[in-house]
């Protein structure tokens, strides 16, 4: 069954050898060694200060000319450009809301069965991802599909304007939560998780070399990839334009936001968050660096903070247990 | 070759012929023939495609379209709850400009809970850029499924086709059919507008007001170029095969003062009717429009006309007997029989000949007192 | 000829829709044109089941159900308790009942054969239920509905398994007319 990425049948799998396999990076790199190629032209509509451009940016880099992005609405839809123009030096097949996955999966019989390697991925929104998404998500990562879907996050529908989605986190005002959310963040990556993919990463638009090496490490993999990378949204947060990489920073250091990577299930979390789930900093550095939480009831911000602790153990505690063994 | 065959097996042997490069599908009575006869070519090696099973038939459109978009042949099949789940998707493969071939296996839309047969699945897709053709027959369905590759892959339509047959009354039903040595008859797939890495485009990005009703335009313009597509891949089809159909399937219609007109098989029952009516002394025809989009050119001029139509639009009428009265400005008798599989007989379609009423509305079995 | 029309009856999981494809091949190989319609009720095993076939000279256009059989074939007469089989029959139709015992349908020339005996001996059982679809093919060919010969070729077309044939040449010998 292709349920698991062991035993990926060979009707879905082109490729000789029918389990995936993942060819090791070497985990040293710097900003020098990566491409000069620009495949996000500088003529985007994106909003100033936007990561998700960051992030789409030097996700391109790490896969080069040979990839098509499939795209559901959201913030990208219109960041690539308006016909007749395009920002996007790659090919970006626009499909429906609630078929980014399926399409790609299209896409990816399609290549494979011709023998071609392009990288397929999938560049998604949260509302794409974790709700009206969801569906195609799991039933392409359970057949197994060859290809790296990618959900930037910025925790809102932040295309039509900040409208609260499964993945905003609690507390959080947006315009259909103006009293500030009262549902926890959905846990996206434990649901993909359950899918078993050969590899899965987290990874933040403020870590761009993070995620350059994620990216890379994902396309050799064989079958179903996954990465969610946080995007914090300056409009849709409330926070300057040039505060971009700062809140993203603040994310991660506060452990509201662990990198981390899941190779065949295993658990390693990444450099830049060793420190901080040993000694993360206080929640309230982050609060205050953004209006979304501004006049957050007390109780909610400490149930926020037990979350994140309970979070951050978690975490710890699974790398702990998985280097045991 | 000259064998048996259902309805369903049917399209699954053309669709085996026709050799897709992927075919991605929702199992949903009474389709599920179709899919399993797929599914089992694929894994004995008859067929050659790769086969998605896909989660959903929203999923299932979405796969074709990205299969399609890269230049290869694609196929699927569903029925009544999976294509109305389809919808949007519909909408995106006809303005993508993608050939997807899909069979429609048209059953009754819930609740209650009903597998048989009716067209108000399909009709209700009629405003989706879909070419939409009806068969009456196994063979029927066998040759439609064949030449609606090549119709919807002709540089000139490179729009989607929806190959309609009705659940149970044909998906199940077994009668002869004669297959062909497909040859050359579907040329290979090309795409002028497949993804290309080495030529990247954006594909249905932003498109404003003031270019958006272009490409509606181009749609409706390959609708129109499309009837003669379809006249010639029919008469290449008859050249070929011997088998003749046209966008009209016509029974003693010449001198007709009365047509009966129907889609599917209740519009081939309608003959056997037309020949009890003659017996009688009335002049009547069986005039079974094949294709619903792009719609055919009628010669109703002058005749009486009976409409069946097995679906309705509610608030309105049936649909077929509403094209016809807005196209020729006719008053039919709408007859509204066979919904959700209700038996409609030869017997029951001369009797609405006979009592016919221009101009009026009757549900068939729906009397003032109840 | 004129059309004949044959209507089956059985319970879901007999082989009552597959007789009647069955049926309509073998006509089919006869050089005659057929059609077998089922008539599907909810899918469910056990629930009575009645497919229809018609068979004749020029090609069939009728998908309606079959309301005056010439021929009424039963596979289960337990369904008889609850369906009036005989319902419509013409005056001159016959009755075909899978059954041990010599029976007769009223006015109407009945044929047994106890076809779920001949399945259960040759070991034709699937899921726990008696083959019946093949033997009846036998019966119905001696019956003179379609010939022999043909049966014999779309049971084999349709069935690798030997004992399908095996069953309706019992069923052919059995039949007395």
């Amino acid at each position: 069954m292709a349920g698991t990425w062991g035993r990926i049948s060979t009707a879905v799998s082109p490729f000789p050898n029918p389990h995936y396999c993942v060819v090791y990076m070497r985990t040293g790199i710097s900003m020098a060694e990566i491409p000069k190629e620009e495949y996000v032209l500088k003529c985007t509509s994106g909003c100033a200060g936007c990561s998700s451009t960051l992030c789409l940016r030097y996700i391109l880099k790490a896969a080069g000319p040979e990839t098509v992005l499939v795209m559901p609405a959201c913030c990208t839809s219109v960041i690539q450009g308006a016909y007749p123009n395009t920002a996007m030096n790659v090919p970006v097949y626009n499909i429906a809301f609630a078929s980014a996955a399926a399409c790609a999966s299209g896409i990816s019989a399609s290549y494979r069965s011709l023998g071609k390697k392009t990288n397929i991925i999938v560049y998604a929104g949260d509302g794409g991802t974790v709700d009206i998404g969801l569906q195609a998500l799991s039933g392409a990562f359970e057949r197994g599909t060859d290809f790296l879907y990618i959900c930037y996050d910025n925790e809102a529908y932040g295309n039509t304007g900040m409208q609260r989605s499964g993945s905003t986190p609690l507390g959080a005002l947006t315009t259909t939560t103006p009293a500030g959310k009262i549902h926890a963040k959905k846990d996206i990556d434990s649901i993909v998780a359950a899918h078993s993919p050969p590899y899965m990463a987290s990874a933040c638009s403020a870590y761009p070399l993070d995620l350059f090496k994620k990216v890379r490490k994902a396309l050799e993999v064989r079958g179903p990839t996954f990465i969610h990378v946080l995007a914090p949204c300056p409009p849709g947060w409330r926070f300057p334009s040039d505060q971009t990489i700062e809140v993203g920073k603040l994310a991660v250091k506060t452990g509201m936001w662990i990198l981390w990577e899941r190779e065949y299930g295993k658990l390693k979390i990444s450099a830049p968050s060793r420190a901080a789930v040993k000694k993360p900093e206080p929640l309230a550095t982050y609060f205050s660096a953004q209006g979304r939480f501004k006049g957050i009831d007390p109780a909610v911000a400490e149930q926020l903070r037990n979350e994140v602790r309970r979070n951050i153990q978690r975490f710890v505690r699974e790398e702990e247990q998985s280097c045991d063994q | 070759m000259r064998s048996v065959a259902t309805g369903n097996k049917a399209v699954a042997e053309a669709v085996r012929q026709a050799n897709p490069a992927v075919i991605a599908a929702y199992p949903i009575t009474p389709q599920t023939e179709i899919v399993e006869s797929i599914a089992g070519f694929v894994a004995d090696g008859t067929l050659a495609s790769q086969y998605i099973p896909v989660e959903s038939e929203h999923s299932a459109m979405a796969a074709c379209i990205g299969a399609s978009a890269t230049g290869v042949r694609t196929f699927t099949a569903t029925s009544s709850h999976g294509l109305l789940y389809m919808h949007e998707m519909l909408f995106w493969a006809s303005g993508a400009r993608l050939p997807v071939v899909m069979a429609n296996v048209n059953r009754a839309v819930g609740p209650g809970w009903n597998v048989w047969a009716e067209h108000t699945d399909a009709l209700a897709q009629r405003d989706t850029g879909w070419l939409q053709v009806f068969v009456a027959t196994v063979q029927e369905a066998y040759d439609t499924t064949l030449m609606a590759f090549r119709i919807a892959e002709h540089n000139d339509v490179l729009l989607p086709v929806m190959v309609n047959l009705d659940g149970f009354s044909l998906s199940h039903v077994m009668q002869s059919l004669d297959t062909v040595t497909l040859g050359d008859f579907i040329p290979p797939m090309v795409l002028p507008h497949r993804i290309d890495t080495a030529n990247p485009q954006g594909y249905g990005p932003l498109t404003g007001p003031e270019e958006f009703y272009k490409f509606r335009w181009e749609i409706e313009r390959s609708m129109r170029d499309a009837r003669s597509v379809i006249a010639g891949t029919e008469k290449a089809f008859a050249e070929t095969f011997g088998r003749k159909y046209g966008m009209t399937d016509e029974y003693r219609c010449e001198d007709a003062d009365v047509l009966v007109i129907a889609l599917g098989t209740f519009g081939k029952e309608a003959e056997v009717a037309v020949d009890i009516l003659r017996k009688e002394g009335i002049k009547v025809g069986s005039l079974r429009p094949r294709w619903f989009r792009p719609f055919p050119d009628l010669d109703v001029k002058g005749r009486d006309i009976v409409v069946i139509d097995r679906d309705y639009s509610f608030g309105f009428g049936g649909v077929l007997a509403d094209s016809l009265r807005a196209r020729y400005r006719v008053e039919p008798s709408s007859i509204i029989a066979g919904l959700g599989g209700q038996e409609v007989t030869y017997d029951d379609i001369a009797s609405f000949v006979r009592t016919r009423m221009p101009g009026t509305e009757t549900w068939f079995g729906v009397h003032d007192d109840v | 000829m004129t059309m004949y029309e044959v209507r089956i009856h059985s319970r879901g999981g007999q082989g009552g829709v597959t007789a009647a494809r069955l049926l309509a091949h073998a006509a089919f190989l006869d050089g005659k044109h057929a059609s077998a319609c089922p008539f599907y009720g909810a899918e469910r095993r056990g629930a009575p089941v009645v497919s229809f076939v018609r068979i004749d000279d020029k090609p069939i256009r009728v998908y309606s159900q079959i309301r005056h059989p010439d021929l009424v074939v039963v596979l289960d007469t337990t369904i008889m308790d609850a369906v009036d089989v005989l319902q419509g029959l013409k005056p001159d139709g016959v009755v075909f009942l899978n059954s041990s015992e010599k029976s007769d349908a009223g006015e109407h020339t009945t044929y047994t054969v106890d076809l779920t005996a001949i399945a259960l001996s040759l070991g034709l059982v699937i899921a726990g239920s008696p083959i019946l679809n093949t033997p009846v093919l036998g019966a119905l060919a001696r019956m003179g509905v379609v010939s022999f010969a043909s049966v014999k070729a779309a049971i084999a077309v349709t069935f690798s398994d030997k004992r399908n044939v095996r069953a309706a040449e019992a069923a052919y010998q059995e039949l007395v007319l």
